[in-house]
C-alpha cells in the first residue's frame, strides 16, 4: 500500500498566537518528493513539527497506508552535546521502539546507510566532534535507517557543501522512488527545488501562498512577490531549469 | 552473494562488536574493584582482618574464630553493603538526572534534593514533627524521604514550564539548596543542645546507622528501579540527541521524564533517609561512568551504579584508615576523595565528556 499524506486546512498555534494557518495540499504520494519553500521565519519549520505530532494546532493531517513508526522527521537543529559516536546514534534511531536485542539485521541497517551517505569514515567518531555539515548527514541517516514511509526533512542541506547538497538530494530522490517514500523538505536553494521536487508549496508570512508544480511554482514573479528579487528561470538541460538571480527587485 | 559478501566486508559492524566487547569487559573490571573493595572494608575496623581472613569468615570457614564471623556477618556487612546499594542509588539517581534534564550539573545533591530530606529528617530530629505520624519508627528516615521526593517533583514540574532552560533548572535547584539549607540552620537555631548535635552528625552523612532492614529496602528498591531504566535503555539514551530528536523517533519524551523522574526521586531519597547527606557520589559517578563507557545506556547505567558503588566502598575504606580507631562520617571523605578522582579524570581524558 502507498503511504499518502494529505494536509486540509492544518494551522500551528503558540498559545493564542497563530503562526500558521490555511495549509491545505493535494495528496502527496509515495515516490513523491515535496519541497517547502519561503523567506526566514515564515512557518516552515512550524509546519515540520505540525506534521511530525510534536506541535497542535487546527486542521487536519490525513496520512495513510504507513505503519505506526513510518513517519520521520528531521529537525532543522542538529547541535547536540554527548559522547555518542555516529554508529552508536544511527543504531539507537533504528533500535526505537523495536526488540531490545540488537540484531544482525540492525548492524547491516547501519553500515547500509552510513555507506549510502558515505559517512562510514566518521562512524566512530563522537557526535560533538563533528563539523554542522557532518552532524547533518548523520542527522539524515538516523532519519532513513528507521526506513520510513512519510519523510519529513527540515533543511536537509543547509549545512552542505554544493557536491554533497547534489549528492545527498539526488539519494533523497532516488530513494522515495524506490521505497516507495512520501518525502517533503524544505530547501532554500530554489536550484536544487527544481532539480529534485515534483511539487513546491510555498509559505510565507504565516500561510500558505502558493502549491502545485515545481516549474509553474517558481516563477519570475514568485521571486519578485515572496523573495523581493528580479530574477528568471533558464532551461538549463532537458531535465531541470536554472534560477538566475539579476538583484534586489527594483521599487 | 556479492551484495552479501560486500556487506559483510565492511568494518563498522565488527568495530563496534569489539567496542561493545570492551565495554563489558570495563564492566567486569568495575565489579571486580568493587569486590576487591567490600572485602577490605570488611576486614578494616577497630580490629583489623586480612584479606584471607575475611574470604574464610565469608565462606563460614572454621579456620577462623566464632568471634571473626560475627563481627564480619553481623557488625561489618551491613555497613558494607549498606556503602555499595547506596553508592550505586545515588549514582544510577544522578546518572537519570543528568539524562532526562540534558544537564551535566544534575544530581540529587546539586539540585536540592538532599538538601531537602536534611531539613525534613531535622524536623523530626528536633521537634519530634513526624509528616506521616504513624510511622514513628522511621520517622526521621520517613521525614527525609517524603521532603526529597517533593523537591525532586518540584524540579521536574519546573522543567516541564515553557521557556524554561537547562540552565534555569540548574539555579531552581541552588535556590532549592539555599532555602533548605536556610530553614535547615533555622531548625538548628531553634535547637537544644542535644539535638543539635543529632541533627550536625545526621548531615554528614554516616554509613554506620545501616541495619539489615535499611539495607533490605534500600536493596529492594535498586533491584525495582534498575530493570525499569534498563528497559527503557535506547529510548533514555535517544534523549541524548534532543527532545525533537527523540521525540521523532517515537519516544514520548514527556511521559519518559516524568516517569524516570518519579523513580529517581525514590531511588536518591532513600539513600538519604537512611544514611543522610552524601554529595558528590551521585554527580561524579555517572561521569566517572561517562567517561570510561560512553551514553549508551544499556552499559553507562550499569556502569554508573558500579562506579557509584565502588567510590562509596572505596570512601568507606579511606573513612576507616584515616584516623586508627574512628570512622570519619562517609559524607566528609566523598567530596575529598571523589572531586580530585574527578578532576583528574577531566584533565586526563581526551574525549568531551559533555
Amino acid at each position: 500500500m502507498v503511504a499518502t499524506l494529505q494536509l486540509n486546512d492544518v494551522g500551528v498555534r503558540y498559545g493564542r498566537q497563530e503562526v500558521l494557518s490555511g495549509v491545505t495540499t493535494p495528496v502527496m504520494k509515495g515516490g513523491e518528493v515535496t519541497a517547502v519553500i519561503g523567506p526566514n521565519a515564515a512557518g516552515k519549520s512550524s509546519l515540520f513539527r505540525r506534521i511530525a505530532g510534536l506541535l497542535a494546532g487546527p486542521g487536519e493531517i490525513a496520512i495513510g497506508g504507513v505503519s505506526s513508526c513510518g513517519v520521520c522527521y528531521m529537525p532543522q537543529d542538529t547541535s547536540v552535546n554527548t559522547v555518542l559516536t555516529v554508529y552508536e546514534s544511527v543504531l539507537l534511531a533504528r533500535k526505537q521502539g523495536g526488540h531490545h536485542r540488537v540484531r544482525d539485521d540492525d548492524l547491516e541497517s547501519v553500515d547500509e546507510v552510513l555507506a549510502d551517505l558515505r559517512i562510514e569514515s566518521i562512524a566512530f567518531r563522537g557526535l560533538c566532534e563533528l563539523s554542522g555539515g557532518q552532524r547533518q548527514l548523520v542527522s539524515l541517516a538516523q532519519t532513513l535507517v528507521r526506513e520510513p514511509q512519510i519523510l519529513l526533512l527540515d533543511e536537509p542541506t543547509s549545512a552542505l557543501d554544493l557536491h554533497r547538497q547534489v549528492e545527498v538530494l539526488s539519494l533523497i530522490r532516488s530513494l522515495s522512488r524506490k521505497r516507495q517514500m512520501c518525502v517533503v523538505l524544505a530547501v532554500h536553494d530554489l536550484n536544487q527545488v527544481l532539480r529534485v521536487a515534483d511539487r513546491v508549496l510555498v509559505i510565507d508570512g504565516g500561510t500558505m501562498v502558493r502549491c502545485g508544480p515545481a516549474e509553474a511554482v517558481i516563477t519570475p514573479d514568485l521571486l519578485r512577490d515572496i523573495y523581493k528579487v528580479d530574477g528568471r528561470i533558464e532551461r538549463c538541460s532537458r531535465l531541470c531549469a536554472q534560477v538566475i538571480i539579476d538583484g534586489p527587485a527594483a521599487h | 552473494m556479492a551484495h552479501a559478501a560486500s556487506v559483510a566486508a565492511r568494518p563498522g559492524r565488527g568495530t563496534y562488536r569489539a567496542l561493545v566487547h570492551r565495554k563489558k569487559l570495563l564492566l567486569l573490571a568495575l565489579g571486580i574493584v568493587l569486590v576487591l573493595s567490600v572485602i577490605a572494608d570488611l576486614g578494616l575496623g577497630p580490629a583489623r582482618y586480612s584479606m584471607r581472613e575475611v574470604v574464610l569468615a565469608l565462606a563460614g570457614s572454621e579456620e577462623v574464630s566464632n568471634q571473626v564471623r560475627v563481627v564480619i556477618w553481623d557488625i561489618r556487612m551491613p555497613v558494607a553493603l549498606m556503602a555499595v546499594v547506596v553508592g550505586a542509588a545515588l549514582s544510577a539517581a544522578g546518572a537519570q538526572m543528568q539524562t532526562i534534564l540534558n544537564n551535566p550539573l544534575a544530581s540529587p545533591f546539586t539540585l536540592g534534593i538532599s538538601a531537602a530530606a536534611s531539613f525534613g529528617a531535622s524536623l523530626a530530629l528536633v521537634f519530634g514533627v513526624g509528616l506521616l505520624p504513624f510511622a514513628i519508627e522511621y520517622v526521621v528516615s520517613i521525614n527525609a524521604l517524603l521532603m526529597a521526593m517533593g523537591a525532586a517533583l518540584f524540579i521536574h514540574l519546573m522543567s516541564q514550564r515553557r521557556g524554561v532552560t537547562v540552565e534555569t533548572i540548574v539555579l531552581l535547584g541552588i535556590t532549592l539548596v539555599f532555602t533548605f539549607n536556610a530553614l535547615l540552620a533555622l531548625v538548628q537555631f531553634l535547637a537544644s543542645e542535644q539535638a543539635l548535635a543529632a541533627v550536625v552528625f545526621w548531615t554528614m552523612g554516616s554509613l554506620t546507622r545501616a541495619t539489615w532492614p535499611k539495607l533490605a529496602i534500600t536493596t529492594a528498591i535498586l533491584a525495582v528501579a534498575l530493570p525499569l531504566f534498563f528497559r527503557r535503555a535506547w529510548a533514555l539514551t535517544a534523549l541524548r540527541l534532543g527532545e525533537d530528536k527523540a521525540a521523532s523517533f517515537g519516544v514520548n519524551v514527556r511521559r519518559l521524564r516524568l516517569e524516570t523522574m518519579l523513580i529517581v526521586s525514590v531511588l536518591a531519597a532513600v539513600p538519604v533517609a537512611f544514611v543522610g547527606t552524601i554529595g558528590f557520589v551521585g554527580l561524579v559517578g555517572p561521569h566517572i561512568a561517562r567517561m570510561m563507557i560512553g551514553e549508551d545506556q544499556r552499559f553507562f547505567l550499569p556502569a554508573s551504579a558500579l562506579a557509584g558503588a565502588a567510590m562509596l566502598s572505596l570512601t568507606s575504606v579511606i573513612s576507616k584508615s584515616l584516623i586508627p580507631g574512628s570512622i570519619i562520617p562517609i559524607g566528609i571523605i566523598t567530596a575529598l576523595v571523589g572531586v580530585p578522582f574527578l578532576f583528574s579524570l577531566i584533565m586526563t581524558n581526551r574525549r568531551r565528556a559533555w
